[in-house]
């Protein structure tokens, strides 16, 4: 990968707080790109990742089940279970898996934006 | 006292874990030479390293082990000279130390065969961690490659090329694929297995040179066939490393390997050779687990503890792309020194051999190709000579229920000393001490103290097992938690949440949980508060698999299949009518399920409310099959129309599933109704069934079809349809609030103490005295009953969580693909 990191994020307002169920998630599209954007309502947090599963390559990750491990928030593929970190986006069900790509989220007076580092490499999803 | 290690492998660095650990008195100053740059890495899954494993992940210990352990550790930088009479060394690097005791663990090299050509592009061996990467990278270029060896390194580096796409070829000079571990069958079954996977295996090959002009083209065989390749790994057996030893003058083999005793001495009493460098009894072994043995054994000599090494078991058991293959003792013994039993199932590729001592009385060995669940036990049952059961064939031949009760009952009879891990050298005992001693209950904290099974990994469930066992032998209840944010399991929390009055998952997680939840547990207390209060799924859209939060089962491609109910398989022709109307208007695949219902495949998610309401309009009502509930009551024609009908089974099918649609259950629940004995309904293999008798009618229980098919059996006999209703109320009450979760009735009642006698004192006898409890909260759930789908039709906010994207409502996945088959459209197949 040869991008540079100073790029700067692009925000994008992706919808409204009430339109993502608690402690659940919705897909989000930004251009070509599907977006998996995740509420977890008990600890006042959102994540983003990408929709692709990266094991069968289907856009289903934003119908996953979210939860933890030992803390850490994940997201399970609805197709197979995987599940991913969604603080790295590394697989934690399966050692040799794909991960996922993540994205930086905030929250703005009602709105949520994701961040997006408009950069070709890294708009490219992760796949097997 | 200052040791030197002279290699930095896995046995390399075993003996220095196993040095400081009995070093109690620390007196050893240890420095270790390393000929490789990585620290210590797992060579044993060298292939993981292709699927995306980095040197580090492969790594034994983190950088700052050696540090923290006080070891000298000089990488990239091989020891060049001994000078046993100075007993010092040197290195690579001009470094010059001397030692007390040296410790020759230099490991081997691929042995390559002697032929023209090994010199080409192209051409690789496979041994350290840059081999990969080498590997890897000319295989952008190559199409075809080819392994040299069908023996167990062999196919591991077979099946990594195969993970790279490329057309693969394996070549043995043996007649058959691992001939040291296979006899002929065995090696046929794996044999057709790889080809089934589209490898190409040539037996009986004798390579005589790799031809081409800088890069290879081919192989030549000495046959004068001839093979075209792109590349060529070679794995054609290992060398010991011994030129260092032999240039100072120890003792080395006529091929290969530093001679050693008992003790792992050389002829200098100073210097000890361990793992595949050194030559005992003149056998070099090429295995982790023996050589482990070796470092624990010179690490005891040097401490003062006599042990030496023996003969080491070479029993093996790995899965080689995807195929588990094991074999274990004496497994090719000779057929009239021994009795054998052989199972052989070409369906399944299936194969396994015991060899068994002429009065049938122990086991001498074995192989077993396709399924090795037996491994462990039938390893066990040879180690320790356990006399061999009279039905020996039922019990370690079948892969079913029956060989794993035995199993079960087996780990009780094996004596303490019994070697549990290999890899580690961990006995019962020892596993059992931490469970008595130490209060340890589960396995990541056996693993912790005792390292059992860590290495290969192939013990743990029988690690598992005996820690059940030790659990229950203190008396303890054996408690498997359901994930780590419920330390109960679903029966308990079905009573928590019952006399808790908790409604909602956020409740439980508050009152008996931690952290955030996760796949396990939400679906598992969704079915909970289902079965509890019978209030609507609807309510908590986040907790439900996927399938019970859309209402419909996801299938290949992201898209929804839609089955409405069809109370007994009974539909009018206006129904079908509409069924094929909507298929049509959304451009569905339709399918006749196997439950007597009909499947319509390929809805968006978008359409799903749009088809429903279509649906519910003309009254169909959700068939459940996205729930773990109850699916369909199947029934034959019964009376009304059938010659041999006892009783009229469509009715009787009908009136059941309209009692029990949408009952949440630990896991699917089927029913069916047949008419008479002819049983044309098959509702022996339900959970719940019914056959009508002259008298009345039969329920059978705890059925299953699937992949471990069960028939169900006999609860009560010839009683009327009331009686019959009320022990179903109960029979399904008792299930789902003691079942495990994913637990289908039939597996719950195989693992019931007492089983159907129990059940049917239960259940028909009322020996608990809860029937009349269990028939009044079935009859609650039955009288809560709602349609989950017309409820959402009817909502406006509920239709709003069916869209694929939250910012483009109605907008479909522009990634869903079809293809057009038999005048329908399938799922575009996926990687």
């Amino acid at each position: 990968m040869n991008y540079s990191i100073t790029e700067d994020i692009q925000w994008y307002r992706a919808c409204m707080i009430t339109d993502v169920p608690e402690n659940g998630g919705v897909c989000v599209k930004y251009k070509d790109e599907q977006i998996a954007l995740f509420h977890f309502a008990r600890r006042g947090e959102w994540y983003a990742s990408q929709n692709l599963c990266p094991h069968r390559r289907q856009m289903t990750i934003s119908r996953g089940m979210i939860g933890s491990q030992g803390g850490e928030p994940k997201v399970a593929c609805p197709l197979h279970k995987k599940t991913f970190s969604l603080i790295d986006g590394r697989c934690l069900s399966d050692e040799e898996g794909c991960g996922i790509k993540t994205y930086p989220v905030k929250v703005i007076d009602q709105y949520v934006y994701i961040g997006i580092v408009d950069d070709k490499d890294s708009s490219q999803a992760i796949c097997a | 006292m200052k040791v030197i290690v002279i290699g930095n492998g896995m046995v390399g660095h075993k003996f220095c874990e196993k040095l400081l650990a009995r070093d109690k008195k620390q007196v050893f100053q240890i420095t270790v030479f390393g000929e490789e740059a990585h620290r210590a890495y797992d060579r044993v899954h060298l292939t993981d390293y292709f699927s995306g494993k980095t040197a580090e992940d492969l790594s034994l210990v983190d950088q700052n082990w050696y540090v923290a352990n006080k070891i000298d550790l000089y990488l990239d930088d091989p020891v060049v000279e001994i000078d046993k009479y100075n007993k010092k060394i040197i290195s690579s690097k001009g470094r010059e130390l001397s030692y007390d005791y040296l410790v020759l663990a230099t490991g081997s090299a691929p042995f390559v065969p002697n032929v023209p050509g090994t010199d080409k592009h192209g051409v690789f061996v496979y041994r350290t961690i840059d081999d990969p990467e080498l590997i890897t990278s000319y295989a952008f270029r190559a199409k075809k490659a080819v392994v040299i060896g069908g023996g167990l390194l062999g196919l591991e580096a077979t099946k990594a090329l195969k993970d790279l796409d490329l057309e693969t070829h394996v070549v043995e000079f043996a007649p058959r694929l691992m001939p040291r571990q296979l006899d002929e069958s065995g090696a046929e079954f794996l044999k057709s297995k790889l080809e089934h996977m589209g490898i190409h295996v040539h037996l009986n090959k004798a390579t005589s040179s790799v031809s081409g002009k800088e890069k290879v083209e081919a192989l030549e065989f000495k046959d004068n066939s001839r093979l075209e390749v792109d590349m060529v790994v070679i794995s054609a057996g290992i060398k010991p490393r011994d030129e260092l030893a032999k240039d100072c003058g120890l003792r080395t083999g006529p091929r290969g390997g530093i001679i050693v005793n008992n003790k792992l001495q050389t002829n200098d009493p100073c210097i000890y050779a361990i793992g595949e460098c050194a030559l005992f009894e003149g056998m070099v072994y090429g295995l982790v687990a023996p050589g482990y043995e070796m470092a624990d054994i010179v690490a005891s000599q040097l401490t003062g503890t006599d042990k030496v090494f023996a003969d080491f078991d070479m029993s093996t058991k790995l899965k080689l792309l995807g195929v588990d293959v094991a074999s274990f003792g004496d497994a090719l013994a000779i057929e009239n020194e021994c009795s054998t039993i052989v199972f052989e199932d070409r369906v399944w590729g299936i194969y396994k051999r015991l060899n068994v001592s002429t009065d049938g009385k122990y086991l001498l060995g074995g192989i077993l190709v396709g399924d090795a669940s037996a491994y462990n036990i039938l390893l066990q049952t040879y180690k320790n000579g356990l006399p061999l059961p009279q039905n020996a064939e039922d019990v370690f031949m079948k892969s079913g229920a029956a060989g794993k009760m035995n199993a079960g009952s087996g780990i009780a009879a094996l004596p303490d000393a019994a070697l549990i891990c290999s890899c580690e050298g961990v006995s019962k005992g020892a596993i059992c001490c931490t469970v008595k001693d130490y209060g340890i209950e589960d396995l990541d904290g056996v693993k912790k103290i005792t390292k059992a099974g860590t290495g290969c990994g192939g013990c743990v469930p029988m690690i598992k097992d005996i820690i059940s066992e030790t659990l229950k032998e203190l008396g303890k209840k054996v408690k498997p938690a359901i994930c780590e944010h419920f330390a109960y399991r679903r029966q308990e929390l079905f009573d928590l949440v019952k006399v808790h009055g908790i409604k909602t998952f956020d409740e439980a997680l508050d009152k008996f949980g931690n952290g955030a939840g996760c796949e396990v547990c939400k679906p598992v207390m969704a079915s909970i508060l289902a079965s509890a209060w019978n209030d609507s799924i609807l309510k908590q859209p986040a907790i439900q698999d996927t399938n019970d939060r859309y209402l419909a089962n996801i299938q290949k491609g992201g898209t929804y299949s839609v089955v409405p109910r069809i109370p007994g398989g009974e539909i009018t022709p206006d129904k079908l009518i509409v069924i094929g109307r909507i298929a049509k208007k959304y451009n569905l695949y339709t399918k006749i399920t196997g439950a007597q219902r009909i499947d319509m495949f390929g809805a968006h998610v978008s359409e799903l409310p749009l088809i429903w309401e279509e649906l519910v309009a003309a009254g169909f009502e959700s068939g459940h099959a996205y729930g773990k509930a109850l699916r369909t009551v199947k029934s034959c024609v019964g009376s009304t129309w059938c010659r041999f009908g006892l009783h009229d089974s469509v009715s009787f099918a009908i009136r059941i599933e309209e009692r029990y649609r949408g009952l949440r259950a630990p896991h699917k629940i089927k029913s069916a109704v047949s008419g008479c004995v002819r049983e044309c309904a098959e509702a022996q293999s339900k959970d719940f069934g019914i056959i009508a008798t002259e008298k009345g009618w039969n329920l059978f229980v705890g059925g299953n079809g699937g992949s471990k098919p069960q028939h169900a059996v006999l609860l009560a006999s010839d009683i009327d349809e009331e009686t019959c209703i009320r022990y179903i109320d109960r029979f399904l009450m008792f299930y789902i609030k003691t079942a495990d979760p994913l637990t289908r009735t039939a597996t719950w009642m195989n693992k019931m103490e007492g089983g159907i006698t129990y059940l049917q004192n239960v259940i028909v006898n009322d020996s608990l005295g809860i029937g009349k409890q269990l028939e009044k909260e079935m009859q609650n759930l039955v009288d809560h009953y709602k349609c989950e789908w017309k409820e959402v039709v009817e909502s406006p906010e509920l239709r709003k969580h069916f869209n694929h994207f939250v910012n483009l409502p109605g907008e479909k996945d522009p990634n869903v693909q079809f293809e057009a088959l038999r005048g329908q459209k399938k799922a575009v197949d996926w990687k």
